[in-house]
């Protein structure tokens, strides 16, 4: 494998598009985004993640223009955006709402931008007709918004905004208003648009399989910070807190004592439970209190015990069956649940474990994360 | 279906009864051939003739006219200009005082705001004539816009705009390229209204009207008092018939555009 990886956050040559420094924004005492310093580079698919209230939201409108930092400063390209209003800004928005204007046809509304900046009229037919095209709306070009299905004005929102090519493209929780199932073809498509169109997209959403499915990196916040900001795989592998390890995907957190052994560390986390062990590079002092996260797919299930260091014993509190998979929670002799995950390669009725089993679990040395908290 | 009782169709008949009956004479009356009011001596739309020869009547109604559209015109825009303001704002210091005041008038007595009109007019030593009587009639006719239009806006989705200066509008044009056209209906209706308030107002009118500048209304009243006749009664018969058609139509508008776009929202299948 010779190809280059697309990693600018890795490269100290990479100049990123955008730059917040130290920005800080308040709503009267609410303290909404916190002294918040990042890059997001050229071609990215920056997925901004948390839940709601977390400041996702302000951070893009302070892109697109409608907000101003209290303090700090964003670059764009280089330059001050704070003078800039919304209207001079090469930058466009994807409404949560859509925001299609409805006394507008799909044609008119995506020409809309374009007809704003005073462009010859066979150059704007021309972009709308390439943009109908990428969105596969072209039979619908005469219609009201309200004459097309929702899907359909989900790509006319998209397709409006990225008309007049901006430099930046940012989308307010595109997806929210889908179902499921069209959900997860559009998110395909959105990952598609912005690798032929090359544009910069900042994604704001709370659903953390979207951020995963489409984003080059994801930044995890909470309370107006950005807690990790990293690929979807180092966030769920290598989670930096325990906020993090916990908001994205299943988790079992194991709070003990840490004691320097070997490449890792002895973890003591309770009367009359053996000692577990992890590998990790962090320093700890020895007895200081530490974090154990660890997947539930990575924790394996038997009925004897294993010959690892890992391995601990209990019964089967609950199992919830999710068709492909099966996760168990099991309860150690100390109260502690741990979520054992597994696929479900055989059919029900086979199925070696089921309620009040007395099990073993264990896992590798690497396999689980530790962290401060 | 429900049943039609005989209690339902008695209300139903007392009631319009008596808030059209007496309109039903009136305008049965203005086809009399007699002279005499109260008698009737056959069917003829002389009046209606005569009313045409009548200069004094058609100058009121000259009057009338230009009265109503350039009030309702002024008010339109000024109420609407308030309906933004009070409605986009958000929360202001004095937010509930202002919005308060701009409704106050729907409750004042006439009396009470044509006689501050007036003593306004005299203050200033302005004329009374055509522009006073506009002015007044924008006074009182604004507040009704202002309600008609912010009903509407509240309604209306606040990202529109701002999606209009993120394509490049300046604020001037989201108004007028986004904003405008979509409370259309509403700005519509709420012209109408004032036109068909302001076409119908005696005291105010007669507070701030001059010598030169008679309306309709204060025309039918002075000529009642030198006697009854039934040249009044086809005029009346007319401004019913103006004054129905604005406010149905007014009705209609705003009723068809919501039903048209829920007509469609279904036929898109959302």
């Amino acid at each position: 494998m010779s190809q280059t990886v697309f990693e600018p956050w890795n490269d100290p040559q990479a100049k990123p598009l955008i730059q917040f420094k130290n920005v800080t924004k308040r709503f009267g005492e609410f303290v909404a985004i916190d002294n918040q310093t990042f890059d997001i580079y050229e071609r990215e698919f920056f997925a901004l993640l948390g839940p709601s209230g977390c400041g996702k939201t302000t951070m893009m409108r302070m892109l697109a223009g409608f907000e101003k930092p209290t303090e700090g400063t964003i670059l764009l390209a280089g330059q001050d955006m704070a003078p800039i209003p919304p209207n001079k800004r090469a930058v466009n928005m994807m409404f949560q709402s859509y925001a299609l204007f409805p006394h507008l046809s799909v044609w008119d509304n995506i020409a809309f931008g374009l007809k704003r900046d005073r462009k010859p009229k066979d150059e704007i037919a021309e972009r709308v007709a390439q943009m109908l095209k990428l969105v596969r709306l072209e039979k619908f070009a005469q219609r009201k918004p309200h004459q097309i299905s929702g899907g359909q004005r989900q790509r006319v929102a998209l397709a409006r905004s990225l008309a007049k090519a901006p430099k930046l493209l940012l989308l307010d929780e595109p997806l929210g208003a889908l179902d499921a199932k069209l959900r997860q073809d559009t998110q395909f498509e959105l990952v598609d648009i912005q690798e032929k169109t090359g544009t910069t997209f900042v994604i704001v959403t709370h659903d953390q399989e979207e951020a995963m499915t489409v984003a080059s990196r994801v930044a995890v916040m909470d309370d107006g910070k950005i807690m990790q900001a990293d690929t979807p795989a180092n966030i769920y592998e290598r989670p930096n807190s325990v906020y993090v390890a916990d908001f994205i995907g299943d988790v079992t957190i194991i709070e003990g004592r840490a004691t320097k052994n070997g490449n890792g560390y002895d973890i003591d986390f309770a009367e009359g439970q053996p000692t577990l062990h992890a590998e990790s590079g962090k320093d700890f002092q020895n007895g200081q209190t530490c974090h154990l996260a660890i997947r539930p797919e990575k924790v394996a299930i038997t009925a004897d015990k294993p010959d690892t260091r890992n391995a601990l014993k209990g019964t089967i509190l609950d199992i919830a069956y999710l068709g492909n998979l099966s996760t168990y929670h099991v309860k150690l002799e100390n109260d502690q649940i741990i979520k054992a995950q597994t696929a479900n390669t055989r059919r029900l009725s086979r199925r070696s474990f089921t309620w009040e089993d007395s099990v073993w679990l264990s896992w590798t040395d690497t396999a689980g994360v530790l962290l401060e908290g | 279906m429900r049943r039609v009782t005989w209690f339902n169709a008695t209300s139903l008949t007392l009631g319009f009864a008596f808030l059209y009956l007496p309109m039903v004479i009136l305008i049965i009356y203005s086809f009399n051939a007699g002279k005499l009011v109260t008698v009737w001596a056959g069917f003829s739309t002389r009046w209606y003739g005569e009313l045409l020869q009548n200069q004094a009547f058609l100058d009121a109604a000259w009057v009338t006219v230009k009265v109503a559209v350039l009030s309702s015109s002024i008010a339109t825009v000024l109420g609407t200009m308030a309906a933004l303001v009070l409605v986009r704002s958000g929360r202001f210091a004095g937010r509930t005082l202002f919005s308060g005041m701009i409704y106050a008038p729907l409750v004042m007595p006439e009396v009470i705001t044509g006689l501050s009109l007036l003593l306004l007019f005299i203050g200033l030593n302005i004329d009374r004539g055509v522009l006073t009587i506009v002015l007044a009639h924008t006074t009182f006719s604004m507040c009704y816009v202002s309600v008609v239009v912010s009903s509407r806006l509240v309604s209306f989705d606040q990202s529109l705009e701002e999606a209009a200066l993120d394509l490049g509008c300046s604020q001037m044009q989201a108004f007028f390229l986004v904003t405008l056209p979509i409370i259309a209906p509403a700005v519509i209706s709420g012209w109408l209204l004032a036109f068909t308030l302001s076409l119908d107002d005696l005291v105010i009118a007669s507070f701030t009207a001059g010598p030169s500048s008679t309306t309709l209304p204060i025309k039918i009243w002075s000529s009642i008092r030198l006697g009854l006749s039934p040249e009044i009664n086809a005029l009346s018969t007319l401004m019913i018939s103006v004054v129905t058609v604005g406010v149905i139509s007014a009705s209609l508008i705003s009723k068809r555009s919501s039903l048209k776009r829920q007509a469609d929202e279904r036929a898109a299948g959302t």
